[in-house]
């Protein structure tokens, strides 16, 4: 079969929490129209807000780019911000640097990066200080018919 | 257990979603903190929360949580309603505190995430 490949692109901006989660609404939209399991979307999105708060959190602003294929969705977060110094020490839970605001908003708790991980089938980040941070998450479509999950 | 048992026990105000009240959910948690919501992975979960802004309503979205109480007189905004009607959710607001509020569906049989 031949693979055929559909690709979504949505710009992020840094510091405006009412906008924060749009653009993860959008994209749950989309792949429910595709026929993707439920459980793989909520896996998906789920991630993506995750990072959609970050990048508003943290960074100054974000491209989010998704490959829909036959057997893969394929995410990637990049932003540009300050980088993350220490990647295992953030990937720990509890670990966060929030400021007060953002915790007034219900997040802050150094659970976001670890519960991306736990939402994808492969992730991987990497980060430059000065530059900004790239996470490439990757998840396997389970059939709709033949649920094995 | 449906959710019109859930406001008739709270004796609550439902402000939007009012077609989806033959919804049953089986797990109640209850938590200001969006970052705890978002790790659950339990299904028909309904949330108990006195946080009140745009990032509870996309949270719930994005958790598939389809419906939210706010306790202790907590107000939806109208950003909020409009998100949460876009989304077919349930908000439900009681000037019962979070406690009390968990204690009473906790005993009516709504069972805990842990
Ligand atoms: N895109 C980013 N740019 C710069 N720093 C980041 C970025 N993402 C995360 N961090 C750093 O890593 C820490 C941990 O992030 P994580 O998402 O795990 O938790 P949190 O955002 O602090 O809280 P939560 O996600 O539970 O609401 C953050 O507090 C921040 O210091
Ligand atoms: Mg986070």
């Amino acid at each position: 079969m031949v693979e055929e490949t559909i690709s979504l692109q949505y710009k992020i901006d840094g510091g405006d929490f009412k906008k924060a989660g749009y653009a993860s609404s959008q994209i749950k939209k989309r792949l429910q129209k595709l026929n993707i399991h439920p459980k793989v979307i909520k896996k998906i999105v789920i991630a993506l807000y995750e990072a959609e708060i970050n990048v508003v959190a943290y960074a100054y602003d974000a491209v989010i780019r998704i490959e829909i294929g036959n057997e893969t969705v394929k995410v990637k977060i990049k932003d540009n911000g300050p980088g993350i110094q220490d990647i295992n020490q953030a990937m720990e839970k509890g670990y966060s640097t929030a400021s007060s605001k953002i915790r007034e908003m219900g997040f802050g708790a150094g659970m976001g990066l670890s519960n991306m991980k736990k939402n994808s089938d492969k992730f991987d980040i990497k980060s430059k200080i000065n530059e900004g941070t790239e996470i490439n998450i990757i998840n396997y479509r389970i059939n709709i018919k033949n649920e094995n999950n | 257990m449906e959710v019109k048992e859930v406001v008739s026990i709270l004796n609550a105000k439902v402000i939007c979603g009012k077609q989806y009240l033959d919804k049953s959910v089986d797990f109640g948690f209850a938590s200001d903190l969006m970052s705890d919501v978002l790790t659950l992975d339990a299904d028909n979960i309904l949330l108990i929360t006195g946080l009140s802004n745009l990032q509870t309503i996309r949270t719930l979205e994005m958790s598939d949580i389809c419906v939210v109480i706010l306790a202790r007189d907590k107000k939806a905004s109208k950003g909020m309603i409009e998100l949460a009607i876009e989304s077919d959710l349930l908000i439900i607001e009681t000037e019962k505190s979070m406690f009390k509020t968990a204690g009473l569906l906790f005993e009516a049989g709504l069972k805990s995430v842990y």
